[in-house]
């Protein structure tokens, strides 16, 4: 850290320091900074997938990677992600219009008896960023819920949020009665959570269990990545 | 009022709280995703058996089965309009379970957060938090609660909220948070700032410390944490029984009633005075926990080292990590 601080005019900043800049802004949670990042490099002629990946994602994963190792906490992490939301709210249109790559679509929501959402925004923030079309059920999801929008939407992936070990066993419900209709095999299923384990994910039928949001992003590629090497093989 | 927290510490020297509500309730047929609180409603003698167990099990204070009753979780039921009358029944039905078992027990009644995340970087007002809270405390105080119990808080603002509600009802109070992200609250809040919040409050708790979180040797090393800062009020261990596991279909604790009573006699030498279980501790863990309590005289300080031999590797490293608060425009250091 140093005292000059609110010197910095990130319009005068070459690409090459305006990027860390922005990761750092990303970091503090700075929403206006982040806005005024993303219009700079859109005047400079960046691609929009560009910016999205090498300037909010990166920002985002160094974000992720501190809060797993508990430097940044829920506070913070929220102000980064309201920061990226921002961001992307500039760029989510130009995305759509230049055909950014798409890696997969995914049904998320917290399970039933359960508020809390700050880990499920988050994992659905960083999986938007990533390239995922992401439909976001919110809170207090009954298994019909997530039938329905799994049919509407056929999505790739299903995440499952719960806060509480009075909530998570609900997960459970949800995936024996996947598979009470055959429908498990069909999709990818990904959990997380504050009371969850690695284990726990397995026991009750997950493919993964996601400690946070950048494992989910990490889980979430590596298992697309899978389905498609095994459409090819079977192709 | 049958139960005064500090008259009984001054008499017996430590108290055994009670274990679980929502996982026991779930031994007893509650259906994930049903909230525990409508039982007290719909199935009233299973509550009263949950309190009637903890009670043969020889605890001096138990929690009611009022954790969710707040507007906020109910409506998640579409039962936000019976707090008060849940409250109010887990209240009257834990003073029938004492009245049953013929002994005395104090009745604490549990307020658990509402689940929101508070102003400014939530939606939930201070002001509206506090009125939640009151409805809740005031069925409780109408059911023949004791005290009320602030359990499982990560936030300064949602703890100070629930506190002036303890206030507005009148009524004595205890708070505890749950640390359970490397040695922080999830919101970023340590053992230290929870002494210094209630060391400067004028409506102190009758006690305070760490339940649920992740695991019995994180909460031992959050008990040290606070016991080095010396703070003259009666510190609250109410660890959970392990990490859940999967066990034929159903959810089980990996923590055995020999590891809890391991867990029970190092919290009361790392400082703790009223100790009980959190999740996934039943009534057969505190039969073993009362045992060690009773026939263990108060020892020395568990040194880390001990604590990772006896009750296994925590999650973090005492002041491994520092906090790095956001909001304000920093460099990193170029590397």
């Amino acid at each position: 850290m140093t005292d000059e601080e609110d010197d910095i005019i990130l319009s005068e900043l070459p690409d090459d320091e305006l990027v860390p800049q922005m990761h750092d802004d990303l970091y503090d949670g700075l929403n206006e900074e982040i806005v005024e990042g993303v219009n700079i490099l859109l005047e400079r002629g960046w691609m929009p997938y560009k910016i999205l990946t090498e300037a909010l994602v990166e920002g985002m994963r160094i974000v992720g990677i501190d809060f797993r190792d508990g430097i940044l906490f829920v506070p913070e992490v929220l102000l980064s992600a309201n920061a990226m939301k921002a961001g992307m709210k500039i760029l989510k249109p130009l995305l759509a219009e230049t055909g950014a790559p798409r890696m997969g679509k995914m049904v998320i929501g917290t399970v039933k008896g359960d508020i809390h959402d700050i880990g499920k925004n988050l994992v659905s923030m960083m999986l938007e960023g990533a390239g995922f079309e992401v439909i976001d059920l919110g809170i207090n999801n009954p298994v019909e819920n997530y039938l329905e929008a799994m049919d509407a939407e056929k999505p790739d992936i299903l995440g499952m949020s719960a806060l509480l070990t009075t909530t998570m066993p609900y997960m459970k419900v949800v995936i024996d009665r996947l598979k009470e209709l055959g429908l498990r095999d069909d999709i990818i299923v990904l959990v997380g959570g504050a009371p969850l384990n690695e284990e726990f994910g397995k026991a009750i039928g997950a493919d993964a269990y996601c400690r946070d949001a950048a494992v989910a992003v990490e889980t979430a590629k590596e298992f697309m990545a899978r389905k498609h090497n095994q459409m090819m093989a079977s192709a | 009022m049958s139960g005064n927290i500090h008259a009984l510490l001054k008499k017996k020297g430590w108290l055994l709280a009670d274990g679980a509500t929502g996982t026991n309730l779930f031994n007893m047929g509650l259906m994930a995703g049903e909230a525990p609180e409508l039982w007290n409603r719909d199935q009233p003698e299973k509550i009263l058996a949950l309190y009637e167990s903890f009670l043969r099990a020889g605890v001096d204070l138990f929690l009611t089965n009022s954790f969710g009753c707040n507007r906020s979780r109910l409506s998640l039921h579409d039962s936000a309009d019976f707090c008060f009358e849940l409250a109010e029944m887990s209240a009257s039905l834990a003073r029938e379970a004492i009245a049953r078992q013929n002994c005395t027990a104090i009745v604490a009644g549990s307020i658990g957060p509402t689940g929101e995340i508070m102003e400014p970087l939530g939606t939930l007002t201070y002001a509206r938090a506090v009125e939640y809270f009151h409805e809740q405390a005031e069925g409780l105080k109408s059911g023949g609660a004791d005290v009320l119990w602030i359990e499982t808080i990560s936030s300064r603002e949602e703890f100070l909220a629930a506190q002036d509600a303890c206030q507005l009802s009148g009524m004595p109070w205890c708070g505890t948070m749950s640390f359970d992200t490397v040695g922080y609250t999830m919101m970023g809040f340590t053992p230290r700032d929870l002494v210094e919040l209630v060391s400067e409050m004028d409506n102190k708790p009758e006690g305070f410390g760490a339940n649920c979180g992740a695991g019995a040797s994180d909460l031992i090393l959050t008990l040290l944490a606070i016991s080095e800062l010396n703070p003259e009020l009666p510190v609250i261990a109410k660890g959970n029984a392990g990490i859940p596991q999967i066990k034929e279909g159903k959810i089980h604790y990996s923590g055995s009633p020999e590891i809890m009573a391991i867990y029970a006699e190092l919290a009361r030498n790392a400082g703790a005075r009223i100790i009980g279980g959190c999740c996934g501790t039943t009534p057969q863990h505190l039969e073993q926990m009362k045992i060690r309590l009773e026939s263990t005289p108060i020892g020395s300080k568990p040194t880390q080292e001990e604590v990772r031999e006896l009750l296994g590797e925590p999650s973090f490293t005492p002041g491994g990590a520092k906090r790095a608060k956001a909001g304000k425009r920093r460099r990193r250091q170029k590397k």
